[in-house]
């Protein structure tokens, strides 16, 4: 992983409550580049994230909403935030319920522009 | 689509398996290619065929990792424009065992790999221990082809 995209995680990683951030592949659900706190599990977030936003994706284009630029997931013990980056990436991060979302979309659309 | 099965142990993961990852085709076999379990085959030539090749690619891999000196390479994985092939061993107590999947667009290598590792812990648990096993013989074989593709195409 470059040196830019590296930086771009670890500033994502920094925004309080958030547990791990990471690239993943969009058609493939494979890692890229990943920092994550102990305890959570890459492989699957990145497996979920990239289904979850195909079939966003999917629902959103057949709506007619258009492209997808931002997924939002709340639950009972923690937030699911992605968003499509250049080269077919997505940025996606894995963070505590009451996390900040606007800083940590901030702090995504930055690392996205890091890809290009 | 049908899953179908010569040792009954293999059932209950596969078909969770099979809806998780939304796999296509899978198959269950020993290294030497005998076919435990299936799904997604309509014809027993086609099932023979992967499963043998699938087996010869996984023989090819595990003598290319002795010659680097690596134990094993793992998975192998194959992606193509409409299908993408997961090849990967598993350990049991009734012996190692290669599974492979075939998966669309509909899913994701990601996907079916992080469920490949959940079905691979299931066979683990669910398999009875290794019965002692003779040598594979020229006469034997074909009566176990026989009744292996009896068991799965019920012919």
């Amino acid at each position: 992983m470059s040196e830019a995209l590296e930086r771009s995680l670890d500033r994502l990683s920094r925004v309080r409550g958030v547990r791990g951030s990471m690239f993943v592949a969009a058609d493939d659900g494979l890692v890229v580049g990943q920092l994550l706190m102990e305890g959570v599990n890459g492989k699957a977030v990145a497996a979920l994230a990239a289904s979850l936003a195909r079939k966003v994706g999917g629902a959103a284009a057949a709506t007619g909403a258009g492209q997808l630029s931002f997924v939002q997931v709340e639950a009972t013990a923690g937030t699911l935030l992605l968003a499509p980056a250049a080269g077919d990436l997505l940025v996606v991060a894995l963070a505590e319920p009451q996390v900040n979302v606007g800083l940590c979309r901030l702090e995504m659309m930055r690392a996205a522009e890091a890809v290009r | 689509m049908t899953t179908t099965v010569v040792e009954l142990w293999t059932e209950e993961p596969l078909v969770r398996y099979v809806g998780q990852a939304s796999a296509r085709l899978v198959v269950i076999m020993t290294p030497a290619g005998q076919v435990l379990a299936q799904h997604g085959f309509a014809k027993a030539v086609d099932l023979m065929g992967i499963a043998a090749l699938g087996a010869a690619i996984m023989a090819s891999s595990g003598a290319l990792a002795d010659l680097v000196g690596e134990a094993t390479f793992g998975a192998l994985f194959h992606a193509g424009v409409r299908h993408g092939i997961h090849l990967a061993p598993c350990r049991t107590p009734r012996g190692p065992l290669v599974v492979l999947t075939v998966f669309g667009r509909e899913t994701s290598i990601g996907l079916v790999e992080f469920f490949f590792d959940e079905f691979a812990a299931a066979l683990h648990a669910a398999a009875p221990a290794e019965q002692a096993r003779g040598p594979v013989l020229a006469e034997n074989f074909e009566a176990e082809l026989g009744s292996s593709l009896a068991a799965l195409f019920g012919r």
